[in-house]
């Protein structure tokens, strides 16, 4: 349904979206290559250790997504089967507050629960078990992968599941499916479309990890790619084995998600909007029972270690952080970051969808055209951020004034790890949302500017917000792009957390925490206002 | 002999207030009508099951909400063939149903979605899947088991849950405004399917339709609903006559024909 | 408020659209300049980095500006990158552990500067760096879950694995690096085998000593590799002497942070200025309360009485920069290959 022209103009934006995502991450590898060629970078691939590191990252990786995933579907499927209790919204809210953590920060909230010391093992000794049992090796890791990852996935599967229109749920329940056969006809299905997308995602950051692998794994047997990059880059300052060793994980995550990706999933048919959603399935006593353990199993799970981070928060002294200038300059720092990073990332994300929908049922050239985009948008993710520091430090040290670029490149740095998250938000909604509007826009001739404001804005502006928020949530939480530049150009929220903690103001350090745990949430109710109820909903409620 | 009867059937959807007691011809098909929001949807969805009658009447008084002859039951229900249906699950009312779209799951295909009529969890016999494909011959879809939804046009899409219930076979078919979605020429072909299908079973029906000369084509009986009561219900050669308020007038034009 | 961060964004970005541009700027006529590279915990607002800065400028007629990264790795990582065409004058905040790497780069000069005023245990003395503060490598452990802290390495080795310690990693700390170099020098071509054994009580290893100091504090072991100077913020800052550092009869590993000039600093004088401002009170003030690190020359006031309850070691290890530049990745691998045993 779209003009030559149009056409035209959605490629053009996906290719520049493309291009630039390549030069960016290009010309970083590139120029650090460039210090000591590639035979030095290519050489890890026969390094036993790092072979050995790379086992232990997919291994960790795979079984964090698994039991992610695992756990997500039951407590998906309850959040979308209850859809009407106190607190319902606060429940989902709650799901995008994780994900806003720096990992430290998790790691000791988790620590509160799952530590030695903590609210578990309290409750063990109190049953009389002496000796503590302690979370630090693969436990630890999966643990904490699984508090900062079920949720993503949970989000994802939700908004999936509630997009299955109405008459879905009233005709199982005159067809008399049970929750079972519901599962398996209609939850399923679509979950499988999803969860290829999601689990790649939750592999990629998963496979990524360092504070959390390096805090609460134990010892060095517990060591990700990410950490020996980190160790070239850094410590041994042998920037082409950084590069070899960051090649060798998206490569290798690559065939992964290569393999997802060809795993059978129906594809996604843009529904129709049907009648509005009613589960009668909700109030069946085997289901109530069934969501409420899933509920709150998860709530326990999620919010006993924000909890921890919040009453830390709160013994510090809040009102005399809130009131420092730096404070209040790096919350700003942090908030103008984010909020360039996320507009950035869901620009490019809306370009990406536009171009893919634009190359759909394209030959052969439009359909390699669309895959690139969709492979390249998702693998960014895996390019360490301290090495797009790196390359662009290098790049740009023969303007003088690297410093200046600071905030950009931490923006731009930032705005690509979104990518992923926001084109997996935005283009299921997009794709509908031109099924069904398209065709009345054609006719109609809206082009252009008109149909942005009247039609596209009004329509997808739900789903842009959500992946805004998600974005700048993302970044808020990011400490890994600004360490290289100092703290004389940027000093964000993260990174005064850090600085605090390195300086034994422990107590500082967690009432930041809270600060930022408060601006996420605050970030996720901007992007989950509840919808106004249309006269149709209220009639049929 | 009366297939459906509602007694004092009152229900409360926010700040809407439905209130029917009223009886539908068995074997027979009748239209409900009404205005948007009249609360014809609403009336389905009570007979399916999706909405329970109020277990009593709403007390407050200057509603201007019909009580009618309340006092000697004070639940409403909702009976079939003498038994009172008002508190069974859908899935266990003698009921099919067809409503405008998405009646078909469209990642499963004709044959699973048929089946599913049948048994729930799919446990299909030979003579289940013989069944199946008959009933696809019938609609006009023969050969279609293994296509999906997305693949076929609104009428096929129609036609295959017209399949389905007549694979069901239950004595009572609600449609809600099953034609609405497609082409003027495409519904008096499915509306003459429709009537053959209830020719052959025998079964009561009620649709929920805009269209007047739906009305008069297809229905015996017709019902016009008004803010959440029933205004008219009267045989269609009747109701075609009737303009018992400005809505009823609007809605079959001016003059009685 | 905080208006002047967004001016500072805005203009960062307009600046780096003119450098994009190839636009540059009129050179700013004010006075001198002293660019000084460290880490960013030295110049935060309860680090020393103000009061220096004040009290330098005072004397120096010029403005001291402070680039701060994240530590002193991240800080040499900084100058092999910009090379000979940094805008560095000084770097403050590398350690001994750092000083061979940091040479051949060629970077850096001879300070000029008279450093017998400088104490250091240990007798270090090298023409290039010039040290300003150190501290000793320590057990710190809390005295409400441990009664009796190991005497000596021996101890912590050798003790029981279900009194936990905290330690950070060699591959991505200084903290971390010094222990190993702590356990080397005790133990020499035993330290694999100490290793093995210390594995059993090491409850994690932590990328950095910010996670390892945060899991002691929040109780999850009883001890943490930290410094002997540790207690001091907590008696100083806190009035409570919960966590107190062990002393090890064997000698603690001394880690001693220094800086040096630049060989094409833009202001060589002012950097050979300001390294001899190092050495005096106007430098050496900060660093107890600040940087709680011990001073290595006079300060104007005696210390707190808390640095006098601090553990002083009766000997101090200390290997060569060239001895451990050579060795630094066999005795990594050593230590991965101990520590990763079953």
């Amino acid at each position: 349904m779209l003009t030559a022209r149009q056409r035209l103009v959605a490629l053009s934006g996906g290719g520049l979206v493309l291009a630039a995502l390549f030069l960016f991450v290009g010309l970083a590898i590139a120029r650090l290559v460039a210090l000591g060629g590639w035979a030095a970078a290519l050489a890890v691939v026969t390094d036993r250790y790092i072979l050995g590191v790379l086992q232990f990252t997919l291994f960790q990786a795979s079984l964090s997504t698994a039991l992610s995933i695992l756990f997500a579907i039951p407590v998906a499927r309850a959040l979308a089967r209850q859809r009407h209790f106190a607190g319902r919204i606060w429940l989902v809210r709650l799901l995008a507050v994780p994900m806003g953590l720096p990992a430290l920060i998790g790691a000791l909230g988790l620590i509160a629960v799952w530590g030695r010391q903590g609210i578990a093992n309290q409750g063990l000794s109190f049953l009389g078990l002496s000796e503590p049992v302690s979370i630090y090796g693969l436990t630890g890791i999966l643990i904490a992968h699984v508090f900062f990852n079920m949720p993503l996935a949970c989000r994802f599967l939700l908004i999936g599941l509630e997009r299955i229109p109405g008459e879905y749920w009233l005709m199982s329940a005159s067809l008399g499916l049970r929750g079972r056969d519901v599962f398996r006809f209609i939850e399923w299905p679509v979950m499988r479309r999803i969860l290829p997308g999601v689990a790649g995602l939750i592999f990629m950051l998963c496979a990524t990890s360092f504070t959390l692998v390096l805090t609460l794994g134990g010892g060095p047997k517990a060591t990700t790619l990410e950490v020996a990059i980190y160790q070239a880059l850094r410590f041994d300052f042998e920037p082409p084995r950084a590069i070899g060793l960051a090649l060798m994980q998206i490569a290798v995550t690559a065939v992964i998600l290569a393999v997802i990706a060809l795993l059978p999933a129906p594809e996604d048919r843009g529904l129709t909007l049907g009648k509005p959603v009613r589960r009668l399935d909700a109030g069946r006593a085997g289901a109530r029972l069934a969501d409420t353990v899933a509920i709150g199993v998860m709530l326990v799970f999620t919010a006993l270690p924000l909890i921890a981070v919040l009453v830390a928060g709160l013994r510090s002294d809040l009102m005399k952080l809130v009131a420092e200038p730096i404070v209040h300059e790096a919350a700003l720092t942090s908030l103008v970051l984010s909020l360039s990073a996320g507009l950035i990332a869901v620009v490019s994300a809306l370009a990406i969808v536009h171009a893919q929908q634009a190359a759909a049922g394209g030959g052969l050239l439009l359909r390699g055209f669309s895959l690139a985009l969709a492979a390249s948008s998702a693998l960014v993710l895996l390019v360490p951020p301290i090495v797009l520091a790196t390359g662009w430090f290098l790049m740009l040290l023969p303007t003088g004034d690297v410093g200046a670029f600071a905030a950009p490149l931490v923006a731009a740095i930032n705005a690509a790890m979104a990518l992923p998250f926001v084109v997996r938000l935005v283009g299921p909604a997009f794709r509908e949302h031109r099924i069904r509007t398209g065709r009345l826009a054609a006719s109609l001739g809206l082009s252009g500017w008109a149909r942005l404001r009247l039609i596209d804005w009004p329509g997808l502006r739900k789903p842009l917000l959500m992946g805004l928020s998600f974005a700048m949530a993302l970044s808020l939480g990011d400490l890994g792009a600004v360490a290289l530049f100092g703290s004389d150009n940027l000093m964000t929220l993260p990174w005064l957390v850090y600085s605090r903690m390195g300086n034994y103001r422990t107590a500082d350090a967690d009432g930041l925490a809270l600060l930022l745990g408060l601006i996420c949430l605050a970030l996720t109710v901007a992007g989950t206002l509840p919808r106004a109820e249309t006269p149709e909903e209220d009639r049929n409620r | 002999m009366t297939a459906i009867r509602l007694e004092n059937v009152a229900l409360t959807l926010g700040d809407k207030h439905f209130f029917f007691d009223t009886e539908i011809a068995s074997g027979a098909i009748t239209a409900v009508t009404g205005a948007s929001g009249s609360g014809k949807s609403t009336l389905l969805n009570l007979i399916a099951g999706f909405e329970t009658p109020d277990k009593a009447f709403p007390g407050k008084m200057g509603t201007g909400f019909p009580f009618g002859n309340a006092t000697k039951s004070s639940m409403g229900r909702i009976l079939v063939d003498g038994k009172d249906i008002s508190r069974l699950h859908p899935a266990e009312r003698p009921v099919s149903l067809v409503f405008q779209d998405n009646n078909l799951f469209g990642h499963l295909d004709l044959l699973t979605n048929i089946g599913l009529g049948i048994s729930p969890s799919l446990k299909l016999s030979a003579a289940d899947r013989d069944r199946i494909s008959a009933a696809l011959t019938r609609v006009g879809l023969g050969g279609f088991e293994k296509r999906l939804p997305p693949t076929l046009s609104g009428g096929e899409r129609q036609r295959a849950a017209f399949a389905r219930a007549l694979v069901r076979n239950r004595p009572l078919l609600l449609l809600d405004e099953p034609f609405a979605a497609l082409d003027p020429g495409l519904r008096g072909a499915m509306a003459a399917l429709l009537c053959d299908l209830h020719r052959e079973s025998g079964n009561t029906v009620l649709i929920v339709t805009h269209d007047p000369d739906e009305v008069a084509r297809l229905a015996d009986h017709a019902l016009f609903i008004e803010d959440g009561r029933i205004l008219v219900a009267a045989p269609v050669a009747e109701f075609l006559q009737r303009r018992d308020s400005p809505g009823l007038a609007a809605f079959l034009g001016a003059n009685p024909a | 408020m905080p208006s002047h961060i967004i001016r500072n964004l805005v203009s960062a970005a307009a600046l780096s659209a003119a450098a994009l541009l190839g636009l540059h700027g009129p050179a700013s006529a004010a006075d001198k300049t002293l660019t000084v590279y460290t880490y960013e915990s030295f110049i935060s607002e309860w680090g020393p980095g103000p009061k220096v800065k004040a009290a330098f400028e005072k004397t120096c007629g010029c403005t001291v500006n402070f680039v701060g990264v994240a530590d002193g790795v991240a800080l040499l990582s900084r100058l092999k990158l910009e090379g000979a065409g940094s805008k560095a004058d000084v770097v403050l905040g590398l350690d001994t552990n750092l000083i061979d790497e940091a040479k051949q780069t060629g970077l850096f000069d001879a300070s000029g500067v008279d450093t017998s005023a400088a104490k250091v245990p240990g007798d270090f003395k090298d023409d290039v760096f010039v040290p300003y503060d150190y501290g000793h490598f320590a057990v710190v452990y809390d005295t409400q879950a441990m009664k009796t802290p190991p005497a000596s390495l021996k101890d912590l080795v050798e003790g029981d694995p279900a009194q936990k310690i905290v330690i950070e990693d060699p591959r991505t700390s200084t903290p971390g690096l010094g222990l190993l170099l702590w356990v080397k020098s005790v133990y020499g071509d035993k330290a694999g085998e100490a290793w093995g054994k210390l594995k059993k009580r090491v409850l994690t290893v932590t990328p950095g000593w910010s996670e390892a100091y945060g899991l002691f504090t929040k109780g999850e072991a009883p001890m943490v590799l930290s410094y002997t100077t540790s207690p001091a913020y907590h008696m100083v800052a806190e009035n409570s002497d919960r966590y107190q550092a062990a002393a090890f009869s064997e000698g603690h590993y001394i880690q001693i942070e220094v800086s040096g000039l630049l060989k094409n600093a833009p202001e060589k004088q002012l950097a050979r200025d300001f390294l001899a401002f190092t050495l005096t009170p106007g430098f050496q003030d900060t660093i107890p309360t600040n940087n709680w690190m011990m001073p290595v020359a006079k300060t104007s006031e005696p210390l707190p009485d808390a640095f006098g309850k601090l553990v002083n070691p009766e000997k101090t290890f200390l290997m060569s920069p060239e001895e451990v530049a050579k060795n630094r990745k066999a005795w990594i691998d050593e230590w991965l290959a101990a520590m990763s045993m079953n």
